[in-house]
């Protein structure tokens, strides 16, 4: 059995044109395997954003290719790569990007609807993914009425609701104190070691690295060192508040 | 409720002041447009008030003659000549024309004679409160509207003025025969109608026919217009079409209705899609996050069109309310608002296309949407 989910071979990324042009990926090569917690690292500019986006079905390469499950995304078009997202990927951004006017439950309930999943069922799933994070008491709570670890859980089960093949996080701790920034890392951490997922992890957060199976560093465009197999933390038991 | 909706209906209720800026917008298009409309028909209505009430099939008309007040003249002979025809039950000659009214008090007011057939009832006053209708036929009696009593100076039955300088008493009142053109209507016997209006004998306004249940009416209406080739005959329809199209076209009256609601559907149009464009930009980090989760372009489009019904439901809902009230309090005036169940229909119909018609602009900028721009905030 395959355990590569995502694979990028060779990609290059240029962005802007004449002048301006950037070359912001040159020639990257990576896997993402299913029940691995990945780090990406480097400092500010070094690409790691835009690889994101290239692994996450934002960008397409300018050459090189990258697969989802097996599914190319060179010659796919915007909705074509909305519907790769969809299915196979989920997303936990830096500043969490909860819907202001819905619940907890009702954020979580979107990554379902968008896939088609409606009513009693899909709430249920929210409810489970959102107890799954610890947040059984502020189900029917709004953004607005959560702490900030507590939106970024809600981000998270969010992204996991649907059961993606693959979790990419973007600076998930970014905007966190150590308690909460540890217990998101937890969550990420379970969620590739216990639910079998690959998981991307963007950050700058030496928190982080402990719980990580991989460590890829990249600068000006380029993986520079990668770091595999190294003794980890162990798998924290299923994350409570 | 399904999330989608929920999620239109709190991006709309989340900012309270733009909400209601929206519905005074929604509100006020619909009432002007329904108003307008209201005020076509019930212009159409009462320009034909008269052919409406009328038992005749058919009207001989002078030619080119372009509505029922028209105060051209034909030939009454044509009557005799129509009356014999094989289908015709009856054929009435028919006087109107203004003339002038004098208050007890003096003072002189327009009015407008009809001359009303009881023997055959072509056309006789309709409505009757008060007063015997036939009593027409002896002396100098008439029949006028309770809404014009101020105006002529009467109280009811029994109340007396002058008509040309000839004494009039009251001997019937209707209720609810307005004249669009404020001038109020008087019905008297064909022979006094003659004397007030200037008629001559042997002139009428008009000629109308009723024919025979078993009549083929094609043939007759033919065999009518061959035998009258010096007059037009019209069918009740198509009198009331020309009369209709004369007063709303011919005069413009109804081209300025139209423009009436034509700006109220822009001005509608403009607000509804500036604020929908307005909320849609305040949302977009919203509709970005939706489309680097990996939603189609379609479930975003259905927010915004989402957004734009709940305004048009919620707009119309308070625009009909008002609308409602706004034909009660003109039910008793010279010109009612009419609103039928059909024109609601169209106006909620009109409603829907424009709130959905002002979210276009929104879709074009969700459209332009880089999921990206999620990480970059």
């Amino acid at each position: 059995m395959n355990d590569h989910v995502v694979e990028a071979k060779s990609v290059e990324k240029k962005l802007g044109r004449g002048a301006g042009e950037v070359h912001a990926l040159r020639g990257i090569d990576l896997s993402l395997r299913r029940g691995e917690l990945t780090l990406l690292m480097g400092p500010s500019g070094s690409g790691k954003t835009t690889l994101l986006l290239v692994l996450g079905c934002m960008l397409t390469p300018s050459s090189g290719s990258v697969t989802i499950r097996g599914t190319p995304t060179a010659d796919a078009d915007k909705e074509a790569l909305a519907r790769i997202r969809r299915e196979h990927i989920g997303f936990v951004f830096q500043s969490y990007h909860l819907f202001p006017t819905l619940t907890a439950t009702q954020n979580v309930q979107l990554a379902l609807d968008i896939r088609g999943e409606h009513g009693r069922r899909a709430a249920q799933k929210s409810r489970e993914a959102l107890a799954m994070v610890g947040l059984e008491q502020k189900m029917d709570s709004l953004p607005g009425e959560l702490s900030g670890g507590e939106q970024q859980r809600v981000a998270i089960a969010r992204a996991l609701v649907a059961n993606p093949s693959v979790v990419l996080a973007d600076e998930p701790t970014g905007a966190l104190d150590g308690k909460n920034g540890q217990s998101i890392v937890r969550i990420l951490a379970e969620t590739a070691h216990e639910r079998e997922r690959a998981v991307l992890v963007v950050t700058h957060d030496p928190r982080v690295v402990p719980y990580a199976d991989r460590i890829v560093e990249i600068e000006d465009g380029l993986i520079v060192q990668e770091r595999a197999d190294r003794p980890r933390m162990p798998t924290p038991v299923p994350f409570r508040a | 409720m399904s999330l989608v909706l929920t999620l239109a209906s709190r991006n709309l209720f989340h900012d309270r002041l733009r909400f209601v800026a929206t519905m005074v917008g929604v509100v006020f298009s619909v009432v002007l447009v329904m108003i307008q409309m209201g005020l076509f028909l019930g212009f159409g209505r009462m320009v034909t008030t008269m052919i409406d009430h009328a038992s005749a099939d058919l009207w001989i008309l002078p030619k080119g003659a372009k509505c029922f007040e028209d105060p051209s003249l034909l030939d009454v002979k044509l009557r005799d000549r129509v009356a014999t025809m094989e289908g015709v039950s009856w054929a009435v000659p028919l006087v109107i024309g203004f003339s002038d009214w004098r208050l007890e008090s003096g003072e002189v007011t327009p009015v407008f004679i009809v001359s009303a057939d009881l023997r055959d009832g072509s056309l006789q006053p309709f409505n009757v409160a008060d007063g015997n209708v036939q009593a027409l036929t002896q002396g100098a009696n008439v029949a006028v509207d309770r809404s014009y009593f101020d105006r002529l100076g009467v109280s009811g039955v029994g109340s007396t003025a002058e008509i040309r300088g000839r004494k009039v008493r009251v001997v019937a009142v209707t209720d609810g025969i307005r004249s669009f053109a404020t001038t109020p209507y008087v019905f008297v016997d064909l022979k006094n109608a003659r004397n007030y209006t200037g008629t001559p004998r042997d002139r009428a306004s008009s000629v109308l026919v009723r024919l025979k249940g078993d009549a083929d009416r094609e043939k007759v209406l033919s065999a009518i217009r061959a035998e009258v080739g010096e007059a037009e005959v019209l069918t009740s329809d198509d009198f009331r079409s020309r009369s209709r199209s004369f007063w709303l076209f011919g005069t413009g009256a109804g081209a300025a209705l139209f423009a009436g609601a034509l700006l109220g559907v822009i001005v509608g149009t403009v607000i509804v899609a500036q604020t929908l464009y307005s909320s849609t930009k305040d949302h977009l980090n919203e509709f970005a996050t939706l489309r680097a989760m990996g939603s189609s372009n379609a479930y975003i489009y259905t927010v915004i069109i989402y957004q734009a019904l709940i305004n048009a439901v919620i707009g119309f809902a308070i625009a009909a309310g008002i609308g409602s009230i706004v034909v009660q309090m003109t039910a008793k005036s010279a010109l009612p608002i009419v609103i039928t169940p059909w024109l609601m229909a169209a106006l909620f119909a009109l409603t829907v296309v424009m709130c959905v018609a002002s979210g276009i602009g929104a879709i074009i900028r969700v459209v332009r949407i880089d999921p990206a721009t999620v990480f970059m905030r």
